[in-house]
């Protein structure tokens, strides 16, 4: 019997993660990368990196954007792509709200779970027969169950009881016209992995993920950030009547659209104090955040099966 | 250089089989609450569930409750992974339910697991369903069994019990040829021999489940085996601005087995020319050698035209190149394998035309018998050949779980319907 030492665990992970989107790549004609400056995509960038350079990546960057995005985040984006030398597509919720396809309950609503109408409008209008995403099975419970290749049909819909059968590593991303594979590499990646990898790797990261002060107020026991500059410099997020603002040291743990994406009070302005921060923390990365999430025990289960990441 | 894990004993992928009266569930939820893996607000979420449902303690099984269709039907319809980590490992469990109807669900979950946890419960004892769980994890190759005799505190912790199963399951083992099995008493309400020893089963002098998890050796690290490296891509960068490029030419693709350094003599299948290893990269970066799991790009001294589904191997170990194939297939569809019918074989990045010529028998998962057989319904088991337009290179599933196996899709609607092991 031979003993031969083993890759640590961020090793394997980043292997399964290449091969997965070199899979992509030999299977799909058409496939795009989901890019929205977030840390979990920030990963996905440098995992293609590893997995075709010197090369271009064979695929296109896509960001599905609310118009309600941290500004920090947006001009990382835009940054991070044009340092890649890849080419990035934007495709923007208020254009969808323009040609009356996204149809918000009232000015307020909160635009993420409208990004799915617009991402299939993206997909129609490029012909895009593979989206490769960043979405990791522990984010939540009706990701656990999801596959690495996941099949969706001419509309976009995520069928849990009819999903194929993923066996070892020989994916299935065969899709006729019309549908669509959505691949997620990491998805055996914890919140904690993510941030072993992006310190590891030394990669940057949009501002808000470290502590800094910001204006917010406390509405129904979560942090909600006000008086958030817009990429145009309009302010959003504006208090309601009677709330107090006050200043107070945050980091954000995932960002998405401004109005569902709270921060959590944290001193740690280094990534190696988030990852100390992520190891001792007692709430979950959703549950802390994400206020979408909490509408019902399975409103993700509901946003996937309409097409949703 | 990162201060946090002192040792990385990398990842090990582990299978948990039972029904959810095993207490499956209830061990899951053990094994992430012990690790510190759920946190306040996932715990505040089934207390509610909990006293909503009229139980005394939290019900730790709640943990693993899936999507809202299961949570209504009161099932687990699929498999489902978790994930804990220790600072020194991090593990992935699939979990997989029991029902005989499932037997799919298990292969799948099994196929890339290298542990495999077998629920008992100590008041029933080995049961029809204990021997199909064994016989598909020692057949889908699964190096490492756990026999987890479970719900000891309903027996009084009683030693005999124990003992008396471990000797059925050993009598029964013996049969179907399963060798390497480790045996621990514990209740997973209770959360003995877990994480903790507990108090009451002071008798039992072995490693507590999660030691063995610790201590199991991770895939690939226990034989000696061939390389194979399955190219999935191409990479030409035929970047005008950098000349240096100009002939650039990486094969792209995972060392499924063995491993490559520079200067090695490799043969590139189907076209059989023989090459050296040039440069061994990830990123463009060179590392000079790379082992088992590792996904790289290779470079050869030689021009040698390859594309995605061709082979790279050592010339002193080259697989034969076959067109018919027997092997242990699983259906995986609701549609039964229909003979007339021409499939799509999957095997490593190659794909291939494949027609079924024989059945030889099906296994009956129940009894473990041999049976005659003219058709494959959704989770049979069965001992089948393949014609095949387009050879593939192929080991034997015994000796090397990814060149050994296959999967075959419905061109139809591009479903993947069985799951095979070449024997």
């Amino acid at each position: 019997m031979t003993q031969r030492s083993t890759l640590s665990h961020l090793d394997w992970l980043e292997a399964e993660a290449i091969h997965i989107m070199r899979e992509v790549a030999g299977q799909c004609a058409n496939p795009v990368l989901l890019f929205s400056g977030g840390k979990d995509s920030i990963c996905m960038l440098r995992i293609a990196e590893k997995a075709f350079r010197p090369g271009k990546f064979p695929f296109p960057l896509m960001h599905i954007d609310t118009g309600h995005n941290y500004k920090e985040v947006v001009e990382f984006r835009d940054k991070r792509a044009a340092e890649l030398g890849e080419r990035l597509i934007v495709r923007s919720v208020e254009d969808s709200m323009a040609r009356g396809t996204v149809v918000l309950k009232h000015e307020g609503e909160s635009r993420n779970k409208h990004q799915s109408v617009t991402l299939l409008e993206a997909i129609e209008e490029f012909g895009f027969d593979c989206c490769i995403g960043g979405a990791r099975r522990d984010e939540e419970k009706a990701r656990a169950k999801e596959r690495i290749m996941s099949f969706r049909d001419e509309f976009g819909q995520w069928d849990p009881k009819n999903q194929r059968p993923e066996l070892w590593n020989l994916y299935n991303a065969r899709s006729h016209k019309g549908e669509n594979i959505r691949a997620f590499p990491i998805s055996n990646w914890t919140e904690m992995d993510v941030w072993q990898y992006i310190e590891r790797e030394g990669l940057e990261l949009p501002s808000i993920y470290f502590a800094h002060t910001r204006p917010v107020v406390i509405r129904q026991g979560a942090i909600v950030p006000v008086n958030v500059p817009l990429v145009s410099g309009e302010l959003t997020n504006l208090p309601k009547a009677g709330e107090e603002i006050v200043d107070k040291l945050v980091r954000f743990r995932t960002v998405g659209d401004i109005s569902c994406t709270a921060p959590v009070e944290s001193d740690a302005d280094t990534v190696e104090k988030i990852v100390v921060e992520t190891a001792t923390t007692t709430i979950t990365e959703r549950g802390a955040t994400r206020l979408d999430d909490q509408t019902s025990e399975a409103s993700m289960e509901q946003r996937k099966k309409e097409g949703y990441f | 250089m990162s201060a946090h894990p002192i040792e990385d004993h990398g990842l090990l992928r582990f299978l948990t089989c039972g029904s959810v009266d095993d207490g499956k569930s209830t061990l899951i939820g053990r094994l992430l609450f012990d690790t510190k893996t759920i946190l306040a607000d996932t715990l505040n979420a089934i207390e509610k569930t909990s006293q909503k449902r009229g139980m005394g303690a939290v019900d730790l099984s709640l943990l693993t409750d899936g999507l809202q269709a299961e949570r209504e039907q009161g099932i687990t319809i699929d498999v489902a992974y978790r994930y804990f980590s220790t600072g020194t490992r991090k593990y992935i469990i699939a979990d997989a339910p029991g029902h005989e109807q499932y037997t799919r669900n298990m292969v799948t979950a099994a196929s890339t697991a290298n542990l495999a946890i077998i629920l008992i419960d100590a008041r029933k004892g080995v049961l029809t369903q204990t021997r199909r769980h064994s016989k598909l994890a020692s057949m889908v190759g699964i190096p490492h069994l756990v026999v987890a005799i479970n719900k000891m505190d309903l027996v009084d912790y009683s030693q005999e019990t124990y003992e008396k199963i471990k000797a059925d399951y050993l009598e029964f083992a013996a049969k179907v040829g399963i060798d390497d099995i480790r045996f621990l008493p514990m209740s997973a309400l209770n959360g003995d021999m877990i994480v903790d020893r507990g108090d009451s089963l002071n008798w039992y002098e072995g490693p507590t489940l999660l030691e063995i998890l610790e201590a199991a050796p991770a895939a690939h690290t226990e034989h000696t085996e061939k390389f194979r490296f399955p190219v999935q891509y191409v990479c030409r960068p035929q970047d005008s601005a950098n000349p240096e490029l100009h002939d650039y030419r990486g094969f792209m693709g995972r060392v499924e087995s063995g491993s490559i350094k520079v200067g090695d003599k490799v043969t590139v299948l189907p076209n059989g020319l023989e090459s050296t290893v040039k440069a061994v990269q990830i990123g463009g970066v060179d590392i000079g050698e790379a082992s088992t799991e590792q996904s790289v790009t290779l470079l050869l001294a030689d021009e040698i035209d390859t594309s995605r589904g061709d082979m790279i191997v050592k010339s002193s170990e080259v697989p034969p190149a076959v067109k018919e194939i027997a092997a242990t297939v699983c259906w995986l569809a609701e549609t039964p394998l229909d003979r007339a019918r021409t499939y799509l074989i999957r095997h490593t990045t190659r794909d291939s035309k494949a027609k079924l010529t024989a059945i030889d028998h099906r296994l009956d998962v129940n009894t473990l018998e041999k049976v005659p057989a003219e058709k494959l319904s959704m989770n049979d088991i069965a001992q089948v050949r393949f014609k095949l337009a387009q050879p593939l290179f192929v080991d034997a599933y015994e000796d090397n779980r990814a060149t050994g196996a296959f999967i075959v899709i419905d061109e139809s609607n591009n479903n993947t319907v069985g799951a095979g092991m070449i024997r």
